[in-house]
C-alpha cells in the first residue's frame, strides 16, 4: 500500500550517535549500528529501509545535519 | 524498489544547507545548539540574506558558532553580545544583525546588556538558548536552573534559600516596549523544529521591516551537563523544564 | 582661513571626532569628562555627518559597542574617566586581542576606587602597562593642551587604523576642563560603506560576499601554539610601533644640567618650573613624552651624557618614573615628585623638589 518510498543517507563519519533520529522516525526505520565510526560513535543507519517514507523527521531533528533524505512517489511510476 | 533507485538527486527532499560549513560541530551528541544552528542557517539561506547578516556569539558553548555558519561573525565577551549588536545595527541599519546567547550569558552576566538593548528596541534578533546550566564550563548552576535541579555547583539541587529563584528572563523581556516579537520555542521534535524555524524566520523578517527587537528563547537540553542521554534529556526537558518554561508566544506585534 | 574657537578640552574631543569623520561615539556619563557626550548630543552630528552618538547603559556596554563597531570597519570611539576606564578594561583587552582600531579617551581623576573628581595622573600603569588581561599594548597619547586634545583624536585614529590597535588619549581633569583657543581643522568626510569594504574588507564584518571567505572578529584560539604565534605577531607589531611612532617634546634642553620629565598637565607646570629654576641659575630642561607607549626611552637615554640628575614629575605616587629609570638604567640619579588625590603641584614645589631630591641629594 505504500505510495511513497523514502531513503536516507547518513554521513557516517559526522554522526555522533545521539539517537534523536531513532525516536523521531515514525516508521522505526533507523537504529544505531553496532559498529562504530572513526570517532567511536555508534552511527545511525537504516535498519528497516523498506519502511522509510521520506518524511525527513530524522533529518530535521538531527543536531549535526548528517542525514540527507530522498523520496519517490511509487504510485506515479505504476 | 531498491534503495539505490531512491537515492538520486531528483528525489532529494532534505539536505544540508550550503550555509552550514563542513566543519564537524564541537557540541556534544544530541546538543540543541546543532539544531538551532541548522535552522538559523536554513533561514538565512532561504531568505537570501547571507551577505547582509552579521552574527554575534559571545562566550559559552556557542562561542565557536563562527566555525559553522558561513556568514560574518563577531565573537563577544561574556554577556556583551547585545552591546556589539547595538553598534553594528546602528552603523549598518540595513544589515540583519543577531546575537546567539546562552542562559548564563544572557540572563546572568549580560543581564544589563540584553535588557537595555531590548528596551532601546535595537532592530536585531536575539536567539537565547536556555538549557538551565553552564555547559562549557562544566555544568554549573545557571540563573535559569530550575528548583531542585542538580548541577555541579548545586549538587543537591537548586535551593531557594541558598541560590534564589530561577529567572524567567523572557517574561521580563516581553514587558519591554522595544521588543516586537517575544517567543519561547524548543527543538526536540520535528514539529518543534518546524515551529522554531517559523519563529526565526519571522524574527529576521521583523528586522527587514525595522520593527524592533525580536527575542526567541529556545528551551534546550544539555545532556552532558544534565548527565542524561540525549533522548532522556529531551524527556527530562519536557517533564521538568516545560512546566516552568511553557512554550508559546509572549508577544507578536 | 583658520577656524579658531575657545573651548574646553572635553568639547575639543567631541568637535574633533565630528570633524575627523568619526562614525560613532558610545559613552556613559562620568565626571570630569561628561562634556564629551553632552557636546556631541548637543551638536547632533547625525544630522551633519551621519555620525552616531549613543549613551550606553554602562561603560562596559559602551566599550563593547566600540568593539562591535570597530569590528565592522567603522571609525568608533568612547571616552570616560578613571573608574569608568577600569570597567572598560575587559572590552579593551578583547579589542586589542582581536586587533581592532578604535579610540578611547581617559580624562583621569584621582583614585583608587571612587577617589575624587579632581585631576590626577594615576592611571599611567593601567594605560601603558596593560590594564586588562593578557599581553597587549595600547598606543597612548598624552595631550598637554586643548589643541592637542583636538589634534590627537585624528592622530589617535590614524595610528589605530595604521596598526589595527586601540589607541588611548590619556588626558586628565585639568586638560579636560580647562578652556583654550583651538584651531579647528576642516571636515574630513566619513568613509562610505563601499570605501570600508575596499579598505578593510579583508577583515571587517561588512557582510560575507561570494568573493571572500567569512570574516570573523575574535580574540579566541584554543590551540596554544597558534595562540603563541599570535602573541608573537602582536609583540612584533608593538616593537614596530616603538621603532616608528615615538613622539616627544624637548624644552630648554640644549644646555640643561638637570632634566624634568613630565607629560600632560604636569608638563605645563614643569614648563613654568623650568623658567623659575633658570631665574635661580639652575640649568634645567624639560622632556615631555607625547606618546607614553611607545615611550621616548631613546630620547631620555640621549640626555644621559649631559644631565646630572632627572626628576620625574607626575600627579601620582610615581608611575612613569619607572620608565624613566628603565631608560636611565642607573646611570644618573632619578627621583620622583608628585602630588596625589586630585592635588596639583605648583611650579615652586617642583623647583623645591628638584633642589631637594636631585641637586642637593
Amino acid at each position: 500500500m505504500a505510495k511513497v518510498r523514502g531513503a536516507i543517507v547518513v554521513d557516517v563519519e559526522k554522526c555522533k550517535g545521539c539517537g534523536l533520529c531513532v525516536v523521531a522516525c515514525p516508521s522505526k526505520v533507523i537504529d544505531l549500528a553496532k559498529e562504530v565510526n572513526g570517532k567511536g560513535y555508534n552511527y545511525a543507519y537504516m535498519a528497516n529501509p523498506d519502511a522509510c517514507i521520506g518524511c525527513a523527521n530524522c533529518a530535521i531533528v538531527c543536531p549535526d545535519t548528517v542525514i540527507t533524505v530522498y523520496k519517490v512517489n511509487t504510485e506515479a511510476n505504476v | 524498489m531498491d534503495v539505490k533507485d531512491i537515492i538520486k538527486e531528483e528525489n532529494l527532499v532534505y539536505g544540508k544547507t550550503k550555509l552550514l560549513t563542513d566543519n564537524i560541530m564541537h557540541y556534544c551528541p544530541g546538543c540543541t545548539h546543532g539544531v538551532v544552528h541548522k535552522v538559523l542557517a536554513e533561514v538565512i539561506d532561504e531568505m537570501g540574506i547571507q551577505e547582509k547578516t552579521i552574527g554575534v556569539a559571545p562566550v559559552g558553548c556557542s562561542v565557536l558558532a563562527y566555525n559553522y555558519i558561513d556568514i560574518d561573525w563577531h565573537e563577544a565577551a561574556h554577556g556583551r553580545a547585545p552591546a556589539l549588536a547595538t553598534a553594528i545595527n546602528r552603523l549598518y541599519p540595513d544589515k540583519y544583525v543577531f546575537t546567539y546567547q546562552g542562559d548564563g550569558d544572557l540572563a546572568s552576566i549580560g543581564t544589563a546588556e540584553i535588557i537595555h538593548a531590548c528596551n532601546r528596541g535595537e532592530n536585531i534578533v536575539v536567539i537565547f538558548i536556555n538549557n538551565g546550566i553552564y555547559g562549557m564550563t562544566g555544568g554549573q548552576m545557571a540563573p535559569t536552573s530550575i528548583l531542585d535541579m542538580p548541577t555541579s555547583t548545586t549538587p543537591y539541587g537548586r535551593k531557594v534559600e541558598l541560590n534564589g529563584y530561577p529567572l524567567k528572563i523572557t517574561d521580563l523581556i516581553a514587558q519591554l516596549p522595544g521588543t516586537c516579537y517575544v517567543t519561547r520555542q524548543s527543538g526536540h521534535t520535528p514539529a518543534a523544529v518546524r515551529k522554531l524555524k517559523k519563529a526565526i524566520t519571522k524574527a529576521f523578517e521583523n528586522v527587514g521591516k525595522k520593527k524592533g527587537t525580536s527575542f526567541i528563547e529556545v528551551v534546550s537540553t544539555c545532556n552532558s551537563g544534565w548527565k542524561l542521554s540525549p533522548v532522556k534529556a529531551n524527556e527530562w526537558m519536557v517533564e521538568h523544564m516545560f512546566p516552568f518554561y511553557p512554550i508559546g508566544d509572549f508577544k507578536d506585534e | 582661513m583658520a577656524d579658531y574657537k575657545l573651548m574646553k578640552g572635553n568639547e575639543a574631543i567631541a568637535e574633533a571626532a565630528i570633524r575627523c569623520g568619526c562614525d560613532a561615539y558610545f559613552g556613559y556619563p562620568i565626571t570630569p569628562q561628561s562634556e564629551v557626550l553632552e557636546t556631541l548630543m548637543a551638536r547632533k552630528p547625525w544630522d551633519e555627518t551621519g555620525m552616531i552618538v549613543l549613551q550606553a547603559e554602562s561603560e562596559v556596554a559602551a566599550i563593547n559597542m566600540v568593539y562591535g563597531g570597530a569590528g565592522c570597519g567603522k571609525k568608533v570611539m568612547t571616552s570616560s574617566s578613571s573608574p569608568g576606564i577600569s570597567l572598560k578594561q575587559e572590552g579593551i583587552s578583547y579589542i586589542a586581542g582581536a586587533e581592532l582600531p578604535c579610540l578611547i579617551v581617559n580624562v583621569v581623576r584621582g583614585g583608587p576606587g571612587l577617589g575624587t573628581i579632581q585631576p590626577a595622573q594615576s592611571d599611567y600603569f593601567q594605560s601603558v602597562k596593560g590594564g586588562g588581561h593578557g599581553d597587549y599594548r595600547l598606543i597612548v597619547l598624552a595631550p598637554a593642551s586643548v589643541q592637542e586634545m583636538y589634534d590627537f583624536v585624528n592622530l589617535g585614529f590614524e595610528l589605530a587604523f595604521k596598526y589595527r590597535n586601540p589607541a588611548l588619549i590619556l588626558s586628565d581633569g585639568v586638560i579636560g576642563q580647562m578652556m583654550e583657543k583651538v584651531q579647528l581643522g576642516s571636515y574630513k568626510p566619513r568613509l562610505t560603506n563601499e570605501e570600508i569594504v575596499a579598505r578593510y574588507g579583508s577583515w571587517a564584518t561588512t557582510g560575507k560576499t561570494h568573493d571572500r571567505p567569512r570574516n570573523i572578529i575574535t580574540s579566541l584560539d584554543l590551540d596554544p601554539y597558534r595562540q603563541e604565534q599570535f602573541n608573537l605577531k602582536l609583540q612584533k607589531k608593538y616593537r614596530e610601533i616603538e621603532e616608528k611612532e615615538v613622539r616627544f617634546e624637548k624644552i630648554a634642553c640644549d644646555d640643561a644640567e638637570y632634566l624634568l620629565v613630565a607629560y600632560g598637565s604636569a608638563s605645563r607646570i614643569c614648563q613654568k618650573a623650568v623658567d623659575l629654576a633658570r631665574e635661580k641659575g639652575i640649568k634645567v630642561g624639560l622632556l615631555r613624552p607625547i606618546t607614553l607607549f611607545p615611550y621616548p626611552t631613546k630620547a631620555i637615554r640621549e640626555m644621559l651624557g649631559q644631565v646630572k640628575g632627572i626628576l620625574a614629575v607626575e600627579m601620582s605616587a610615581g608611575q612613569m618614573v619607572e620608565d624613566v629609570r628603565l631608560a636611565v638604567d642607573g646611570k644618573v640619579k632619578v627621583e620622583h615628585f608628585g602630588r596625589m588625590g586630585g592635588v596639583i603641584a605648583t611650579p615652586n614645589e617642583v623647583v623645591a623638589a628638584l633642589e631637594e631630591k636631585i641637586i642637593k641629594g
